[in-house]
């Protein structure tokens, strides 16, 4: 297929030296990070898988206008690319966000991230976000600044945003083809008009793709998320996935869309479909290659605030903010200090990580084959979550002598409470359909029902790891069926029965 | 002549910066026009500013009411439908 593309070259190097990514790297080695972008991220709670346990981000909104249309928003609800629909954001004027983000920073001092997103594009707003982001950066230096954008204005603000020191900037870039484009865009506002379908689409994928590469060329790094489509783009996006990471995207985020008829999209009501999990599992792995980077994303709603998984927004709603003293100078030694503290931490783990482990009998297993483990977790990186509690399961792919996190399936807690249990039938169903795929299931406590259905479903439960660290469990009861020669047969023949 | 803002108007705050005269102001729970200022923006643009990026259909009407972008025309879905999902909340999806 013949691509639309401006460019589709590496971008060059900005004069001046150095910059700190891309500096000597191949771009079609970018699939594994160099360490200097890898540096980067790595204590970064929405890019590196470990350090979301133990650093926070928070997201303020702070512009909800937006310049084009996407067919999975609803603009009565969040941008729902980023964030879960139906949930409205408290907007905030740049004054507000600044003394929000000030306070949720001295009382978290995990919290190491400020992130601009929707609901609305931040950059058709470039008044309220660069306010927030000036005042910020001159008032705690040690926040990171991270900003969300669908790309249309990007070009002309790039500048703005190397000023002020942004390091992160994520593109919501769903193609680059613009018949395919017009299928997701019906409008975009362009030079102070309406444009509509492909002649709109088109200028849209042009003004991302420049901004792409003028970000990159300046070191400041990219992100592209992209919403898997079924029908629509979810083929296209591999394509996708090679031309950003030739521009210098450090990663490629696929998120499934979100379409329900309750939420008034054009895709919930006209009953476009989500994708299941295997197929968004199978498409990320085409796309991000052994990345398993990104893999824990959430999707949280835009004003969330805390670790993820954890929202403690109520704690810093604007009445109880207004009546904070907040003493940023004495948080920000404290913040100091537990930073340290966690960075070493995970550099222990790192190193323990990394270091060779000697498995005499690895050899001479016999092949087995890879089985997909759900774990309930409350965080903590253990097993420590009652099933019935649980509103989301981690799920892991698990080898003979390795294993990877896949993803997160949420899903609706099966009982969350002695009285609410009224729709338990229905709600397991959905869980158990949520858990496609998966052959074991881990929690610290599973009921007999829930139990004896998830058998039936062919979903082996196993509440025998209460407590322990994931990766140990899931290696334990791998080995466990490995030994009794219940991963002996090929998944094929498994999948065909 | 001026331009009317609706109650289905969701306060997105995108029309307001746009406006040439100063016309749109936040007013609660939506936006509001100021009919003194409003020029439908004749000598500026070719079309009125607030209307051609408002994103909810039938929140700019003119003065006979009139709605600038009619049910339907910004998000294609059939009028039908949208009856169904004002009324009800969601649309009934047979077979999804
Ligand atoms: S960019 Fe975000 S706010 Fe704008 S239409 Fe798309 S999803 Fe909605
Ligand atoms: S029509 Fe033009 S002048 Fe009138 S309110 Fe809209 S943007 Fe302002
Ligand atoms: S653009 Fe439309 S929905 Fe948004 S504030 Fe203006 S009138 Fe209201």
């Amino acid at each position: 297929m013949e691509l639309p593309v401006i460019s589709n070259t590496a971008p060059e190097e900005s004069g001046g030296g150095c910059s700190s990514s891309g500096c000597g790297t191949a771009p079609d080695a970018l699939s594994h990070l160099p360490d200097s972008i890898r540096s980067k991220v790595q204590d970064h709670p929405c890019y590196s898988e470990e350090a979301h346990h133990y650093f926070a981000r928070m997201h303020v909104a702070v512009a909800p206008a937006c310049n084009i249309q996407c067919n999975y928003c609803n603009r009565k609800y969040d941008c729902s690319n980023e964030s879960r629909p139906g949930v409205v954001s408290e907007v905030m004027s740049p004054d507000q966000a600044v003394k929000k983000t000030l306070a949720v920073a001295a009382a978290i001092p995990q919290m190491t991230v400020l992130g601009i997103a929707g609901p609305g594009d931040p950059l058709a707003n470039p008044e309220r976000t660069f306010e927030t982001f000036r005042q910020l950066s001159e008032q705690a230096p040690d926040i990171k600044l991270c900003v969300s954008t669908n790309g249309l204005s990007l070009p002309q603000s790039v500048d703005e945003l190397a000023k002020h020191n942004i390091d992160h900037v994520t593109i919501t870039i769903n193609c680059v083809d613009p018949e395919i484009g017009a299928k997701i865009y019906p409008w975009i506002f362009w030079e102070n008009k309406r444009i509509f379908g492909v002649e709109g689409a088109k200028i849209l994928i042009e003004q991302q793709q420049k901004g792409l590469e003028m970000l990159s060329a300046r070191g400041i790094l990219v992100k592209v998320n992209s919403v898997m489509i079924p029908g629509v783009n979810d083929e296209h996006l591999k394509e996708v996935s090679k031309i950003v990471k030739a521009k210098g995207a450090f990663l490629h985020n696929v998120m499934p869309l979100i379409a329900e008829a309750e939420h008034g999209t054009y895709y919930g009501i006209m009953g476009q479909r989500e994708p299941t999990p295997l197929e968004l599992e199978a498409l990320q792995d085409s796309c991000s290659g052994d990345m398993s980077m990104m893999r824990h994303c959430r999707q949280c709603r835009a004003d969330a605030v805390g670790l993820l998984g954890e929202d403690r927004g109520a704690e810093f709603t604007l009445d109880k903010i207004d009546e904070m003293e907040i003493d940023y100078a004495t948080a920000m030694v404290e913040r100091a200090k537990v930073h340290d503290a966690i960075t070493s931490e995970l550099e222990m783990k790192r190193a323990l990580k990394s270091a060779p482990k000697f498995n005499p009998d690895a050899e001479e297993k016999p092949a087995t084959r890879a089985i997909r483990i759900a774990i309930a977790s409350k965080g903590g990186g253990l097993v420590n979550e009652h099933f019935g509690h649980a509103h989301e399961f981690l799920v892991y792919e698990v080898g003979p002598t390795s294993h990877r996190f896949l993803t997160h399936r949420k899903c609706t807690p099966y009982c969350m409470g002695d009285e609410s249990c009224g729709d338990g039938e229905t709600v397991l169903g959905q869980i158990i359909k949520s858990l496609e795929g998966v052959e074991v299931l881990l929690a610290s406590k599973i009921g007999f029902e829930p139990w004896a259905d998830l058998e039936k479903a062919g979903i082996q439960p196993n509440g025998e790891h209460a407590m322990e660290p994931i990766e140990e469990a899931i290696r334990a009861v791998y080995d466990e069926l490995a030994a009794a020669g219940k991963l002996d047969q090929p998944a094929e023949a498994k999948a065909a029965a | 002549m001026a331009l009317e803002i609706t109650e289905v108007c969701v306060g997105c705050y995108a029309c307001e910066p746009l406006c040439p005269n100063k016309a749109i102001s936040a007013g609660n729970p939506v936006f509001t026009i100021d009919p003194d200022k409003c020029t439908e923006c004749l000598g500026d643009y070719e079309k009125p500013q607030c209307a051609e990026i408002c994103p909810i259909e039938a929140a700019i009407v003119d003065e006979l009411g009139d709605a600038l972008n009619p049910l339907g025309s910004l998000t294609g879905i059939p009028i039908h439908l949208i009856e169904e999902y004002n009324t009800t909340g969601t649309v009934a999806r047979p077979g999804v």
